[in-house]
């Protein structure tokens, strides 16, 4: 127990020290596409850890946080668009390209939008309100594609990423290294937040949330809370990946996306820490390898999926340790 | 005024379409406690069955109880092998495993159908219209469906209300424990609601097949919309998801067809059409807001 204790960290900082060193490493290994893999596998993986808070420590299943993530990109988008058009948001909100601003920008604006749907959705419960998350995640997917003036349905190009001071973003590994970055700032505040008498709570609703009630917590108010950091984690996520891609669209918001986060978490593993992060990597890798051998690598994943829903209880994670602990 | 009149039997057709979606679905639910996103895919694979049948024969008769079987043995051997296994997981198991099942399904149809849309005949008997007001011609299919959708919610009255096995699906819906501890067979009773929503799922799959196009993605496109019908209505009320769909169908067809004029009194004539299309489609999602605001549990709440 105090060797796993104590092994965690040390885990945590071999990973880390492993995608600080994966840019020169992919370049000696002649797989230069790697390391936009990788990048994209630390977005997904902050958008599948914000998702997991609602999911896997408040127990309510959110089958729409892809709109979170897509308002995040959007913020991005929106704001590139206008700093290059120079014409002010709605006559008085100046566009900008600066990182440092779009980023908490786009985590404002979808932690407000969380704030409304959370505060609607979660006057229910349940098989609702996975129905409802899902419907106003739609509702928002509908608004992009009608917005003309920002691309409607063919999404929104941003001709380069946002600007750091001092540091070149037209370079693909900065932008790497900027990813990596936020991602590590994002899972320390994610430690601390788990090891939070706030998690805590959240843990007892999830368990039971009429005996949280009667200890006197106010159960709806902690839920919002919860429901709204995790959309600002996904539109973080969003902002980073708009900046990844150059470019914003519909497609980040439609209700498929909100599966595959869902699915990052599962195959993870529900409710851990660094589960998310493993369950994108799995998914993102097994995305590309089935799809390198057919077009139909949907039907692969799919099957996958419905494995590691009917026979694993806990994910890539958890079998991994059965399969571990069935070794030793 | 004719064509609002028009308008609104639209609205009728497609409300009675995403009752038929509904019924199977908050039935399923209510009985069976199971959330299933898979719904869509049945009715997809009710329309291909369905189309194909049609094409292939030139027989309308013929196409649908192909698409009613075929809908229903998907229903049931989706019910076997895979739902039965997650009665007693949680809402977000049961997401994810039809969730896959989504993909599989879709992927498959691709493999067997390719990717472009199929458009299936509209039946000789009903091809024509009639004249229902004076200057009001109305195609004769689209009187067909609302009428079949009508009929089925009669008859799904009459089965839950006054029939051995309705009562059973009420009393399942109640007190699962109780129901088995009397003697029935509850996992065949949930085998037959499954096929029963199947079933019905295929119906609307086919109905849709000559108005709307038969492709991968129909399902999913349905099945958001029937969500918003289960949850105004009140998950597992049939009754809530008969005039919630009507709502549903009527408030959506009306708000696509006037809003781009309407607005197109204060813009420009292009960016009007874009933006009352973008409104016109959120309008039921804010319909629902408001309806959860008034009343959290739907309009109709089960009476359990």
């Amino acid at each position: 127990m105090s060797i796993s204790k104590l092994g965690r960290p040390l885990i945590a900082l071999a990973v880390l020290a492993l995608l600080i060193a994966l840019p020169l490493l992919a370049e000696a290994m002649g797989q230069p596409a790697l390391t936009s893999m990788v990048a994209r596998i630390l977005i997904y993986g902050i958008a599948a850890a914000s998702l997991n808070i609602v999911l896997g420590y408040g127990g309510m299943v959110s089958f729409g946080h892809a709109a979170f993530f897509g308002i995040g990109g959007y913020v991005v988008g929106i704001l590139y668009a206008h700093h290059a058009s120079g014409d002010p948001l709605l006559g008085f909100i100046p566009g900008t390209n600066q990182l440092l601003i779009t980023l908490p920008a786009a985590i404002l604006v979808s932690g407000l939008a969380a704030l409304v749907i959370g505060a609607l959705s979660l006057r229910t419960s349940g098989v609702q309100f996975i129905m409802i998350t899902l419907a106003f995640a739609q509702m928002l997917f509908f608004l992009f594609v009608s917005l003309k003036a920002y691309g409607g349905d063919d999404g929104l190009i941003i001709r380069r990423a946002n600007e750091v001071p001092w540091l070149n973003m037209r370079d693909k590994q900065t932008v790497y290294y900027v990813c990596l970055a936020v991602t590590t700032v994002f899972f320390i505040l994610l430690w601390r937040f788990v090891n939070s008498r706030f998690a805590n709570v959240l843990n007892g609703l999830r368990q039971s949330e009429k005996r949280m009630a009667a200890i006197g917590l106010p159960a709806y108010r902690y839920k919002l809370a919860a429901f709204v950091i995790s959309g600002m984690g996904a539109g973080c996520a969003g902002a980073l990946m708009a900046n990844f891609l150059r470019f914003a669209s519909p497609d980040m918001l439609h209700w498929t996306k909100s599966g595959e986060l869902m699915v990052m978490v599962i195959l993870g593993g529900v409710g851990t820490l660094f589960g998310p992060l493993a369950g994108a990597a799995v998914y993102i890798a097994l995305e590309s390898i089935l799809a390198s051998w057919t077009e139909y690598w949907q039907l692969g994943v799919g099957m996958i999926l419905l494995f590691v829903v009917l026979y694993t209880h806990g994910g890539v994670q958890a079998l991994a340790q059965r399969l571990v602990g069935r070794q030793t | 005024m004719t064509l609002f009149f028009e308008q609104t039997l639209n609205g009728l057709q497609f409300g009675v379409m995403l009752f038929l979606m509904a019924a199977g679905l908050t039935l399923i639910f209510g009985i069976m406690g199971i959330i299933n996103l898979a719904h869509g895919s049945i009715y997809m694979v009710g329309a291909y069955a369905g189309t194909l049948v049609i094409t292939e024969t030139g027989s309308f008769l013929l196409g649908v109880p192909a698409a009613l079987a075929v809908a229903a043995i998907t229903g049931i051997v989706m019910e076997v092998a895979v739902i039965r296994r997650l009665y007693r997981r949680d809402h977000l198991d049961q997401v994810l495993a039809t969730f896959a099942i989504i993909l599989i399904l879709n992927q498959a149809i691709t493999i067997f159908f390719g990717r472009q849309p199929l458009f299936a005949p509209m039946p000789d008997a009903f091809s024509g219209s009639v004249e229902l007001l004076p200057g009001l011609f109305y195609p004769v299919y689209r009187l067909v469906i609302i009428l079949v959708g009508l009929a089925v919610a009669a008859g799904l009255y009459i089965l839950i209300n006054r029939t051995r096995i309705g009562m059973l699906v009420r009393a399942g819906s109640t007190n699962r424990d109780m129901v088995r501890a009397l003697g029935v067979d509850i996992r065949m009773l949930y085998t037959v609601v499954f096929a029963l929503g199947a079933l019905l799922a295929g119906l609307a799959g086919l109905m849709a097949g000559p108005v709307l196009a038969v492709q991968v993605g129909m399902g999913e496109q349905i099945l958001i919309t029937t969500f918003v019908v289960v949850v105004i209505g009140g998950v597992g009320s049939i009754k809530g998801a008969f005039y919630a769909s009507l709502i549903i169908g009527v408030v959506d067809t009306l708000l696509r067809a006037y809003l781009p004029g309407l607005l197109r009194q204060f813009m420009v004539g292009s960016e009007a059409d874009a933006l009352g299309a973008g409104i016109s489609s959120m309008g039921i999602y804010l319909l629902m807001a408001l309806v959860l605001l008034a009343r959290p549990k739907g309009l109709f709440v089960a009476d359990s």
